[in-house]
């Protein structure tokens, strides 16, 4: 069923998930997953709605309680390895209209290395000028952020992901609902954090750009289906088995009912 | 009467308790209300307000005391025991918050009513006292209430303080402060709590049907002026204890002005004001701001048509009626008064009584625009 | 006048039929989750009563009804109206407009109202027990109460247009997108209920007070919830935990002898709970037993579809050990062996010197469950 045959599984893995079962009132959510992540590669996760990908990602950050199995990242459960462990969380999941401005949330990237009580200072400050000047939104720092673009917003929570200045990210849906422009430019920076070693993984939806942009793929529904480098498993009778084959995904012609798919599964 | 109230402050014990009471009541309940209303709890607020009352009565009942401190305490608690009716009602059943906070509120004061019998029943003017929960007394306030106003609402606001970055970041965004190792849902109770201190502190004065209004309105109003939590924390406050002083004194000194009710409304007014007069988010900013963009876009379109009749009917200098501008606009925008506004840019000319004609200078703005327009729709 | 045993009824009477007219339109307001607006309603007639009341001098004049109810539909309208300059969320326009209009109420009655009959407590908690004082005569002949002639017109009235409009208000409740597609104004709906929900509320104060209407208008509707699924029956158990609650409240208030309105608001606590703890369905008790029972079912399942996706893999060896449960599922012992005897009672697995493998049904079983 899985071929995980790549060398960089001999090494370590950035997050082993083991016989995962995560249950919402006994309705099952995900269903005895195994996944490795082999340190440094770029993942996505897809699959069709309801598939629990979201819901894996909040169970590798201990954000809900499975009913069996266990997660590790970077070889310790969670609340051990949580310094190194950056987390981009859906842009709609908040309130945008809050009253703060862009610095102030980068900065809060830096609360956990703060610990209690303790104030984010100049050091903090200069961190998060740092991050945003890597996401191209330098000269909105002191923007309201209500009054930001949807890439915008991301390019945010992204530039609060990296002064966690963490080895793994767990991202989910990065890409959505952002312009071309900030595709390009968080896509090259994920790139980018691949290249200095880093795990990335993100939920995502567009599957006709997963093999341009990941080399590392996990296809979910409910259960795995497939999971490995995006060039050995990444195939039609794969997705076929992740969204049910109601719709013809890789070959050419059938491009557009492709991304038309993913892009339903959005909303 | 006005320099007259100002000595009294200085100088009349009762008048300068009622001042000092109803200021720090508005300052805290005003800038501990700030995180309710950001967590969208407005109502949370009013319900466990109405809920406190067999918990006033029942503290009367079982100490036989007034004591302000032993009265907040069991308005506190069955306050507490509110809310977590709220919450259990929330997550264990299909009833939605809108109904359980009805649902709680209604029930527990009904049941406050109940007990309220039982204290009038008593010989002694015990009920008197408690009659007052209803709607405040301002002019009942002494130093013992305001000392103990000052005694928890200091140490809800130093707790408050202690904890801004964590409370900033638990109501900003749960998921994650979760991911941060955050006890979160600690944080919902440490909040939660600050919301029935704000809420208890003002009973005396204001009254338990209208105290709510003391924790939503400032910060709604002072949401309106800035977009920095710090600041919307500290106007709410600001705003608070003005209209608690400005309320507290009109009804100390007219006649029959209940406190509560006369607080209310100044907030209200505070609140109105904001509304309509904060910049950039006012009201009457907005309006001023789309009335200016409507003009703009209206002298735009009318130099365009006038630039398309310039070139169409070149070295014709006789100008072009209103009645051919109005036409090609098909009546979507007031051609005479876009006129007007492009002679007073110096953009068009009168060249009769009905006709007009493009300056120059209209020629050289409207084939900007022309292009402008083309590099925005190219962006699309 | 008339022996008190007429007045106890008269009394009870009056209870009932202000239970029934709450609860039919609070059906529709807990399900549309707008029953802070009861709350908002309620409050805010305050002004609406003085105002009328200075002008016809009589409690329970249709005009002052009408008056009154007006002051409630704007209380609807100026929180819209606040809701969309965007620059405060709903609920926070609700907690601003009610307490203001309120407010106002309390500062009219207490100036200019003093020694008339309109009293704060009155309004707050109502004064059930003077309602047989109050009479209806036409041509000399005793209709009954005032306030029983005036609940009973708008029982009848709020009667009137859920039977008239039953489809279009349960479509405009649970899918205003689609009413609003096929050409049924959800806007014209929703001022209908709320002109409704004043209407009822100015009826009722006068007997029952603010509160216990807002008690009766979410309480009994939110415990039908707890009992039916269908909205039909919603509304019939609703009338009835309605009437059930006036009856019940009532005699709670003489045994006590307590506020009569605070005894009927108690009496909704006291029913909310037991339904809460022991509706077949939906209530506590059941729904600890159901989860009880599903755990085992559950765990079973998971334990069936662990050992499918591992057999026929080198890892089978490994992975069906009762230890390995432990280790990697994360159970504790005591759960895991638990579960394992489950399974095996119910055939799903058989144990072979503590090995676990499917048994042809569990395999089956697995497959359903995540094919799906």
């Amino acid at each position: 069923m899985t071929t995980m045959t790549s060398a960089a599984l001999e090494s370590q893995p950035a997050i082993a998930v083991r016989d995962l079962t995560v249950a919402y009132n006994d309705r099952p959510v995900i269903w005895d997953l195994d996944l490795d992540v082999p340190a440094g590669v770029l993942m996505a996760i897809v699959g069709p709605n309801g598939a629990g990908k979201t819901t894996l990602i909040k169970a590798m950050l201990d954000l809900v309680r499975p009913a069996a199995g266990q997660v590790e990242i970077l070889g310790q459960p969670y609340r051990k390895s949580r310094d190194r462990v950056g987390y981009v969380p859906q842009r709609g999941s908040v309130d945008w209209d809050f009253p703060t401005n862009v610095l102030d949330v980068v900065q809060m990237g830096r609360y956990g290395a703060l610990g209690w009580i303790r104030r984010p200072g100049n050091r903090e400050r200069e961190l998060a000028l740092e991050a945003l000047d890597k996401v191209s939104m330098g000269e909105f720092a002191d923007r309201q952020i209500s009054q930001l673009s949807g890439g915008q917003q991301q390019r945010v929570f992204l530039a609060r992901a990296l002064v966690q200045n963490a080895d793994v990210y767990l991202m989910d849906e990065p890409f959505q609902g952002v312009d071309a422009t900030t595709e390009r430019a968080i896509i090259t920076l994920l790139k980018e954090l691949r290249s200095e070693g880093k795990t990335v993984v993100c939920v995502h939806h567009d599957l006709q750009t997963v093999p341009d942009y990941f080399d590392w793929v996990a296809l979910l529904n409910i259960r795995k289906i497939a999971s490995g480098p995006v060039s050995e498993v990444y195939n039609e009778t794969n997705l076929r088995l992740t969204y049910g084959g109601r719709v013809a995904f890789l070959s050419r012609d059938a491009a557009a009912p492709a991304t038309a798919q993913a892009a339903v599964e959005e909303d | 009467m006005f320099p007259d109230f100002l000595t009294d402050i200085y100088s009349d014990y009762t008048i300068r308790n009622i001042t000092l009471g109803a200021m720090v009541l508005g300052l805290v309940s005003g800038s501990l209300g700030t995180f309710a209303v950001l967590r969208r709890q407005s109502l949370l607020g009013d319900s466990i307000s109405h809920a406190v009352l067999p918990g006033i009565i029942l503290a009367f009942m079982l100490t036989g005391s007034r004591d302000p401190l032993i009265l907040i305490l069991g308005a506190a608690i069955v306050g507490w025991l509110a809310t977590l009716s709220i919450m259990a009602i929330v997550n264990t059943t299909r009833i939605k918050q809108d109904a359980s906070l009805a649902l709680v509120l209604s029930v527990f004061f009904g049941f406050g009513m109940v007990l309220m019998t039982f204290v009038q029943r008593q010989p002694d003017a015990a009920a008197a006292g408690l009659q007052r929960f209803l709607f405040g007394q301002a002019a009942a306030i002494i130093w013992d209430d305001v000392r103990t106003m000052l005694l928890i609402g200091g140490a809800a606001m130093a707790v408050f303080l202690l904890f801004w970055k964590e409370f900033k970041l638990v109501v900003f965004d749960r998921a994650f402060a979760f991911s941060l190792g955050m006890p979160v849902r600690r944080f919902d109770v440490l909040l939660t709590t600050l919301l029935v201190i704000a809420i208890v502190i003002g009973l005396q004065t204001v009254g338990v049907i209208l105290m709510s209004a003391m924790v939503v309105a400032p910060a709604a109003a002072a949401r309106q002026w800035t977009d920095r939590l710090g600041l919307v924390t500290t106007l709410a406050g600001l705003f608070g204890a003005l209209a608690g002083v400005t309320g507290a004194l009109i009804s100390a000194y007219a006649a029959r002005m209940p406190t509560g009710p006369t607080i209310v409304l100044c907030l209200t007014a505070i609140v109105l004001f904001s509304l309509v007069l904060a910049p950039n988010r006012g009201i009457l900013w907005a309006w001023v701001r789309q009335h200016r963009q409507s003009r703009e876009l209206r002298s735009r379109v009318v130099l365009a048509d006038l630039y398309w009749l310039s070139q169409q009917h070149a070295g014709d200098d006789s100008g072009h009626s209103i009645a051919t501008l109005e036409a090609m606009s098909a009546g979507r925008v007031a051609v005479d008064h876009g006129l007007e506004d492009l002679e007073q840019a110096g953009l068009a000319e009168r060249t009769d009584e009905e006709t007009w004609t493009i300056t120059e200078r209209g020629r050289e703005q409207a084939i900007r625009d022309l292009a402008e327009e083309e590099r925005e729709g190219s962006d699309v | 006048m008339f022996d008190l045993s007429t007045a106890q009824m008269e009394i009870q009477l009056v209870a009932i039929v202000v239970a029934v007219a709450c609860a039919l339109v609070g059906v529709f307001l807990v399900l549309r989750q707008m029953a802070m607006m009861s709350d908002a309603i309620t409050h805010s007639i305050l002004p609406g009563i003085v105002v009328a009341f200075f002008i016809v001098q009589d409690l329970s004049s249709p005009f002052l009804i009408i008056g009154a109810a007006a002051t409630g539909v704007l209380t609807v309208s100026l929180v819209e109206l606040l809701e969309r300059t965007r620059l405060v969320r709903e609920d926070a326009a609700i907690g601003i407009v009610f307490p203001a209009l309120f407010s106002i109420g309390v500062i009219l009655i207490a100036r200019f109202a003093r020694g008339i009959h309109l009293d704060l407590d009155v309004v707050l908690l109502g004064e059930i027990a003077f309602v047989p004082f109050n009479r209806t005569e036409i041509f000399g002949i005793d209709l009954g109460p005032t306030a029983l002639v005036m609940m009973s017109v708008i029982l009848l009235i709020n009667l009137i247009f859920i039977l008239l409009f039953y489809k279009e208000l349960k479509l405009a409740t649970f899918d205003t997108g689609l009413a609003a597609a096929l050409g049924f104004s959800p806007a014209l709906i929703h001022y209908g209920l709320m002109s409704l929900v004043s209407v009822t509320a100015v009826g009722a104060f006068d007997a029952v007070g603010a509160i216990l209407v807002v008690a009766l208008i979410v309480g009994p509707p939110a415990i039908a919830y707890l009992l039916t699924d269908q909205l039909r029956l919603m509304l019939v158990y609703s009338a009835g935990i309605g009437v059930v609650v006036a009856v019940l409240g009532y005699w709670m208030a003489r045994m006590l002898d307590a506020s009569i309105a605070g005894s009927m608001a108690s009496m909704v606590g006291i029913i909310f709970v037991v339904a809460y703890l022991l509706a077949p369905q939906r209530g506590l008790v059941a729904s600890y037993l159901r989860r009880r029972r599903q755990r085992w079912e559950f765990a079973g399942i998971m334990l069936a579809i662990h050992l499918f996706n591992h057999e026929g893999l080198p890892s089978a060896e490994q992975e069906n050990r009762v230890e390995h449960l432990q280790d990697h599922l994360n159970w504790n012992p005591d759960f895991a062996d638990r579960a394992v005897r489950w399974a095996e009672r119910n055939r799903i697995i058989v144990r072979r010197n503590s090995h676990l493998f499917l048994t042809e049904e569990g395999r089956e079983q697995a497959r359903e469950a995540i094919v799906r």
